[in-house]
């Protein structure tokens, strides 16, 4: 019941493994040099990790979303900004072969998962449309066989580096429903009119791309939508509810790496004569994480079995991502204070996890829309 | 990962479902407010097979497993979560030790009954002086031929009034501390076995607790369960069960005020809407349901993990400490969004609120929870 089987354990080790060995090492000068991990990236497409739950004729490795799972925990354990890069290139290719046609798929999501794309991305947010995803105001305007796209993009992870990105653009002003005029379209990197702007100067996650984007008349064919006309709200959501279990995942990942460093460093740290794991206030506020973090990791297992299951897990999703997020946040906050002074210099890895994990609330839906959700289902 | 019950597990779910919301549920307040035991409704609740859940079908018990047995308990606690904890102290306290470590004669006779449900049995370990620190007992067991005399005393004995047989732990050496603590089960009608007036509690107010003295009971040597000196581990991975069915009564109270506060809010209008249309509220809702989910998740993992037969310290101790927390801030919470109507006597929110208060404290505190996973963390 509670176990991963066979298959799943074999995605996670690999995972675990190229995080230890690779990532964890590097992971330090990532952030401090803002360094985009690309050789990184292409080693993971190598691994199978670029479209864990992609069929097999995509390239993906049809492992799963429990996999997946899995895998972005051990990915973010290494180094939460790869994870995060890997996440979205996942995200985008999942929603591709989920509501692209079959040109669509054989076109970009090989490309995707045998690494030949180092990003992909997924084009949603803008200046003034976070939360609000329907207030969006890019705007796509039929001209003959094409589309012409034009607006804005916030926050684009890996914005400049996508060989493609989900764009989600206005096909109709709909005023009284705001959602239904939204479409979504495949816009290959480096199209003409698609500006890149400077990379955002992030807190944390310093070693992912982060870019506004400008679209400036940026033409694309119209064979070029996913799925039909006022279609995008829908697949940006359900893209969502898968996001929010790697997100959750992801934020598992560098909470459990902040614990385990902070067990070791009770370990060796002494105070008043002992090791500081020997005093009950460290000891308990370990206990708390640690119970925090299992009951984390079972929520976002359950979303991700339902999820492949094929069954509903919009509800479950939300709790995976609230709770996780920010119970990882909390997990970090402590080992911060277990580390003391060295908790605050960027020598200790916590210090890096207590800034990644800090978005982790925020992006794929905060906090405050995951209780929106939650609530209006247990309402219903 | 497998996220769906079984046949089996689903059918007793919602059949202590149907039985709570029947037989429990409209008369949990009036228990309450009376401290009446149910023994009524608790007979009806044996006929469903729960004195017994997961003892072996030879033994008189219903033969499921301990994620059934979890579901059983959190169902029955939504409905009445003293009920609640006298069924996991038969179950988890009582059988559960007897079928582990009993012998086939001391099972016929104090096993048999009591998965049955024909009788009731309760758990003798803490004692005036030794709480959380259980290795602390200072009732003894002295061998005299074929017979230990036994002295001492024992407090807040759960199903202590009523019960009729009880798993008791003694000192046989004093000297050697947890080592020499030795288990007996034996029936409560043995002279010398003097049962005191009932605890006046703050909540779970239809379970009867009480302080018990032994003046020089004897009881046979047969009637040991284990070695001399077992006692203490015996004890400790008894509670390793037990920790699972408390956790499972904290979910099943957390869940039937999470319930009514929902219920509530939706009727109950401030400001010309009704107050779930707040998002103060709806975000409370929200709060609940995801811990109380999270907190059912750890319990049936440690459920499950002690079906496969592995060891499951960590994970009850988890599950126990992280849904007793839990029960505790829903129901605290489902006061608030009653208002002035939780703190009345004529809703069910706050018997919650004192019901859920003691799931952080008995078969080991918060505090001995977090004291058992630091251990394990720091190994």
């Amino acid at each position: 019941m509670f176990e991963p089987s066979e298959s799943q354990r074999l995605v996670r080790d690999t995972a675990r493994n190229y995080a230890q060995a690779v990532l964890k090492r590097i992971a330090g000068d990532l952030d401090r040099e803002s360094r985009f991990p690309a050789a990184q990236l292409a080693e993971l497409a190598e691994l199978g990790l670029m479209g864990v739950n992609v069929p097999e004729e995509y390239g993906g490795a049809a492992a799963g979303a429990v996999a997946h799972a899995l895998a972005m925990k051990e990915i973010a354990q290494g180094c939460a900004s790869t994870a995060v890069t890997m996440g979205v290139n996942n995200m985008v290719a999942e929603t591709i072969c989920r509501f692209g046609n079959e040109d669509q798929k054989k076109r970009y999501v090989p490309e995707i998962t045998s690494g030949r794309f180092v990003a992909a991305s997924f084009a949603l947010s803008e200046p003034q449309s976070g939360s609000d995803a329907a207030s969006l105001l890019t705007s796509a305007r039929r001209d003959g066989t094409d589309y012409v796209l034009s607006g804005s993009k916030q926050w684009i992870t890996s914005g400049d580096r996508a060989g493609v990105l989900i764009v989600w653009a206005r096909t109709e002003a709909a005023a009284d429903r705001p959602a239904r005029g939204i479409s979504a379209f495949l816009v290959e990197g480096g199209a003409k009119g698609l500006h890149a702007g400077r990379h955002e100067d992030k807190m944390g996650l310093r070693a992912s791309s982060t870019v506004p984007l400008t679209l400036e008349d940026v033409r694309v064919p119209a064979s070029a939508m996913l799925a039909s006309p006022g279609d995008g709200f829908h697949i940006a959501l359900s893209a969502l509810d898968g996001g929010r279990i790697g997100i959750a995942s992801q934020a598992l990942g560098i909470a459990t790496a902040a614990l385990e460093e902070s067990i070791q460093y009770a370990k060796d740290r002494r105070a008043f004569g002992k090791p500081i794991g020997d005093y009950q206030a460290i000891r308990f506020m370990l206990a708390d994480v640690s119970t925090d973090l299992a009951a984390a990791q079972l929520l976002v297992l359950r979303g991700a079995a339902l999820k492949e299951a094929g069954r509903a897990f919009t509800r479950e999703a939300s709790m995976a991502k609230v709770f996780t997020t920010e119970r990882a946040n909390r997990a970090c906050d402590v080992a911060v204070q277990v580390h003391g002074g060295y908790g605050y210099i960027s020598e200790f890895a916590v210090e890096r996890h207590y800034r990644d994990v800090r978005v982790t609330t925020i992006y794929e839906g905060t906090s405050e829309v995951q209780r929106y959700v939650i609530a209006r289902e247990v309402l219903k | 990962m497998q996220i769906d019950l079984t046949e089996e597990q689903r059918l007793l779910r919602d059949t202590c479902r149907e039985f709570a919301d029947k037989e429990l549920r409209p008369h949990a307040k009036k228990w309450d407010h009376e401290h009446r035991f149910p023994a009524e409704a608790l007979k009806k609740a044996f006929e469903l097979g729960l004195g017994g859940v997961a003892v072996s079908t030879e033994w008189g018990g219903a033969g499921m497993d301990n994620v059934a047995y979890a579901l059983a308990i959190e169902e029955i606690s939504r409905g009445c979560a003293s009920t609640g904890v006298t069924l996991s102290v038969n179950n988890s306290l009582y059988c559960d030790p007897v079928a582990k470590y009993g012998t086939a004669e001391q099972k016929e006779r104090f096993l048999t009954p009591y998965a049955r449900g024909e009788k009731l049995g309760c758990f003798g370990l803490t004692e005036p002086q030794a709480g959380s620190d259980a290795a602390e007992q200072r009732t003894t067991a002295v061998k005299k031929g074929d017979v230990y005399l036994v002295n001492g005393t024992k407090n807040w004995i759960t199903n202590g009034p009523v019960a009729d047989g009880i798993v008791l732990f003694t000192m046989t050496d004093l000297s050697k501390g947890a080592k020499g603590i030795t288990a007996f089960v034996l029936e409560t009608s043995t002279p010398g076995f003097l049962r005191q007036k009932a605890d006046d509690k703050l909540g779970i107010c239809a379970s009867p607790s009480c302080t018990i003295f032994f003046e020089n009971m004897e009881v046979p040597a047969s009637q040991r369960l284990g070695n001399e000196g077992d006692g203490f581990k015996i004890a400790m991975s008894t509670l390793d069960g037990g920790r699972i069915g408390i956790g499972a009564q904290a979910i099943g109270i957390g869940r039937a005020a999470f319930e009514e506060a929902r219920d509530y809010s939706k009727i109950r209008k401030t400001f010309d809407v009704p107050i779930s249309h707040h998002q103060a509220i709806q975000f409370m809702l929200a709060d609940m349901a995801t811990e109380l989910d999270a907190a059912r998740l750890l319990v049936l993992r440690a459920a499950w993990l002690k079906d496969q037969g592995v060891r499951h310290t960590r994970e009850s101790s988890m599950a126990k400490l992280f849904a007793s927390e839990t029960a505790h801030r829903v129901a605290d919470k489902a006061v608030q969004i009653h208002g002035g109507m939780g703190y009345s006597k004529e809703m069910d929110a706050e018997r919650h609120f004192r019901d859920a208060r003691i799931t952080e404290i008995y078969e080991g505190t918060s505090e001995i929870q977090r004291v058992v996973i630091s251990n394990l963390l720091f190994k």
